[in-house]
């Protein structure tokens, strides 16, 4: 049951399933047509069409809850509605109609007159207070061609227009799924154009568990600390290392609801910090990647300049709780001392081999590491190294491959439009140098 | 296999004891598991993890591989603390890291009607340190459902059955509210028939279709055009001699194709919402 989710146990008894006021939520608006993060804060509002409404009625509210947009006497609000029927309906409907359609579109002409509503009626109606489904209603009541077409088109007419004319806003929970999924749809650049189904292979080949001490290099605003932090549930630590002063980003941490432990457990610690002190001075390799990561660091700025942007709207508040601090350092010697559990490296403008070799030695015997890259060239040379130094085995370059079906009765096919790049994965796992297996 | 008990997490010092369970590598194409017992000698053990246990297990049934298992484990939003409900149980490939994701406070209570198989997943269980996590019922959910003692209790579901259509019903009960179901089916007339039951309790229906590519890396040798000499560097004769010509004139570079050979179809993967009741 969700009241033994531990993250939620021990920030309170909360309700994880339910908003709270604060709160992080996924705004899917048309289904999946605009998705947006919010912070469920006093003053936050939504902008749909060109009415804005405060999102207080989505506080205490079950996820999974569907809004629409209504007219009062304060104007525009959020009332909730019951989950979408139309969709229902359409299965019902092409049942028995679909077989024998007999309807198709030979007569239908797109001269611009089919529709006799013009678009002062449906602002004069909108005065008046007629509800967008009642819009749609009319609309379909004065389309000439309605009646003409197959039920499907019917179907997608109406589809359209309650879209327009009716949008409906559906709650959902922010996880490291929707948060990707989100961000790749609208700002891949800004998570490297790691895909969903990429993330999910990444975060099951490094082996990511509860307490588990996951080290990460994560340039992608802090998706892959994320991604981690919910699969530790507080019990371990990812710790985010980086070369020089500053850490990278995190910013995406701040769109899960993490409780207060889960955020504890977020931390960093630089290179030279969980390097033994032995190997600090001696290699050139070091200060090579120093200066690689001027890059990083240039891109550290851009990256944490505020947002302006359409999928964190009121996330910037400085109410959230604070992830990323530095490591403790009984954590450190520990991690010194015993190495990490597993290592994920996702620098999309640094050379992934300069890292491999410096990170990959700070893993235990026997722990996987995986490295993500939306190019396929540099991880096949830091395969080829990592394979001549002896470094590690079982190494494997993998690239994730997703389509998604439309499921219609007699309609189902593949969706025309599938993302062909959701990025590569290097991984391997690291051996011991010292023995050599006995021929 | 989990990092559960901290005495036997993984660390620079951590010896293989005995009774460990570990993976031998032989070649990249050859793993096996072993439990470890004093006589054993062998190089190139591995502690197990989920990924590498889908590999060595022994196959009962037709098992999930890890592009369908990281997808399904995403997707259904499980995290520590989860309950989840998964039938059948297979070799138990997908139960394995369901339980990773789930540990160490969730639970997975997975579920087939096949006796024996039941039993020998439970064996695996108990080798692989995860019975305190996984429950394995013998049961016909198709023709039973779910019991009822887990009404209201999932976070997810996961139906693996030759006609899901029948449990979707069952599941429905079983789900929290805003619950993931999803269902895993070989055959685009399962999918089609299973939406169809889908409709009447869940929203957000989302059919998927995911393999994994693999790539082999090598360091390449190109010579130059110009060094070369027409038909003559095709020639058994010279082609020594024309070789260690490019090798010295041409580029090193390290080149990757894809695997000649690979899956090309494992099954849908059809994903839905619980309904929010008003």
């Amino acid at each position: 049951m969700s009241s033994k989710n531990s993250d939620e146990t021990l920030s309170g008894n909360r309700n994880p399933r339910i908003t709270w006021e604060g709160c992080s939520v996924l705004l899917d608006i048309n289904d999946g047509d605009r998705v947006l993060f919010s912070r469920l804060n006093g003053g936050a509002k939504i902008k749909i069409g060109n009415k804005n409404c405060s999102l207080q009625p989505l506080i205490g509210c079950p996820f999974g809850s569907s809004f629409q947009v209504d007219v009062g006497e304060d104007g525009p609000f959020l009332s909730r509605v019951g989950p979408a029927s139309e969709g229902n309906n359409l299965g019902e409907k092409m049942d028995c109609e679909v077989m024998e359609e007999c309807r198709d579109n030979r007569a239908l002409v797109d001269n611009n007159t089919a529709q006799t509503l013009t678009g002062e009626d449906i602002d004069e109606m909108r005065r008046k207070g007629v509800t967008g489904d009642e819009i749609v209603e009319a609309l379909i009541a004065n389309s000439a061609t309605f009646d003409k077409k197959t039920a499907f088109s019917q179907e997608k007419y109406r589809i359209k227009k309650q879209k327009k004319y009716a949008p409906r806003i559906l709650v959902r929970r922010p996880f490291a799924r929707s948060i990707c999924e989100a961000y790749f749809k609208k700002q891949g650049e800004k998570i490297g154009f790691l895909r969903v189904d990429t993330l999910s292979l990444l975060l099951s080949f490094a082996n990511v568990t509860s307490h588990s001490d996951v080290l990460v290099l994560d340039m992608l605003d802090g998706l892959i600390t994320g991604a981690v932090a919910e699969r530790l549930g507080g019990m371990g630590y990812v710790c985010n290392t980086y070369c020089g002063m500053t850490p990278y980003p995190i910013n995406i941490v701040r769109m899960f609801n993490f409780s207060n432990e889960t955020c504890k457990k977020i931390v960093h610690a630089s290179l030279s910090e969980l390097q033994p002190s032995s190997r600090s001075e001696n290699s050139t390799s070091i200060d090579q990647i120093e200066d690689d990561s001027d890059i990083g660091k240039v891109q550290n700025k851009e990256m944490s300049s505020p947002s302006t942007i359409d999928l964190v709207s009121n996330i910037e508040s400085g109410k959230s709780i604070k992830a990323g601090d530095k490591a403790p350092l009984d954590a450190i010697n520990s991690w010194k001392e015993n190495g990490f559990s597993s290592l994920i490296i996702a620098a999309p403008d640094l050379d992934a081999w300069s890292i491999a070799k410096e990170l990959v030695p700070l893993l235990s015997y026997s722990a996987p590491f995986v490295i993500y890259h939306q190019y396929l060239q540099p991880l096949a040379t830091c395969m080829h190294n990592l394979q001549t130094e002896k470094m590690a085995i079982s190494l494997q370059i993998s690239e994730s491959w997703l389509r998604e079906y439309q499921v219609l009765p007699s309609r189902t096919h593949p969706h025309m439009q599938m993302s062909s790049s959701g990025g590569y994965l290097l991984t391997g796992i690291r051996i011991t140098a010292s023995e050599k297996s006995p021929a | 296999m989990l990092p559960i008990d901290p005495t036997k997490k993984l660390s620079f010092n951590r010896r293989i004891a005995d009774g460990d369970l570990v993976i031998v590598y032989e070649r990249y194409d050859t793993m096996k598991p072993i439990k470890v017992s004093e006589k054993g000698v062998l190089q190139n053990r591995f502690a197990p993890t989920p990924e590498l246990w889908t590999l060595v297990l022994s196959h009962r049934t037709q098992i999930l591989y890890i592009a369908d298992i990281s997808f399904v484990v995403m997707y259904l939003e499980l995290v520590p603390g989860c309950v989840v409900l998964e039938s059948g149980t297979g070799s138990g490939s997908l139960t394995t890291s369901l339980a990773r994701a789930v540990a160490p406070t969730g639970h997975v209570h997975t579920f087939d009607f096949h006796e024996q198989r039941a039993a020998s997943a439970r064996e695996d269980f108990e080798r692989t340190g995860l019975s305190s996590l996984v429950t394995v019922g013998v049961r016909d959910i198709q023709g039973e459902g779910f019991p009822d003692q887990l009404l209201g209790q999932a976070d997810s579901v996961f139906l693996d059955l030759p006609q899901p259509w029948l449990a979707i019903p069952s599941a429905a009960k079983m789900l929290q509210q805003d619950g993931v179901l999803c269902s895993f089916s070989p055959c685009i007339e399962q999918v089609q028939k299973s939406c169809e039951a889908l409709k009447l309790y869940f929203t957000d229906i989302r059919t998927f279709e995911v393999l994994l590519q693999t790539y082999e890396v090598r360091e390449g040798n190109f010579g130059s055009w110009q060094d070369s000499d027409g038909a003559s560097s095709f020639l058994k004769g010279c082609k020594k001699r024309q070789r260690n010509n490019l090798e010295a004139s041409g580029t090193q570079t390290v080149i990757a194709r894809r695997n000649g050979e690979t899956r090309g179809h494992t099954g849908y993967l059809t994903f839905a919402r619980l309904n929010c009741s008003m």
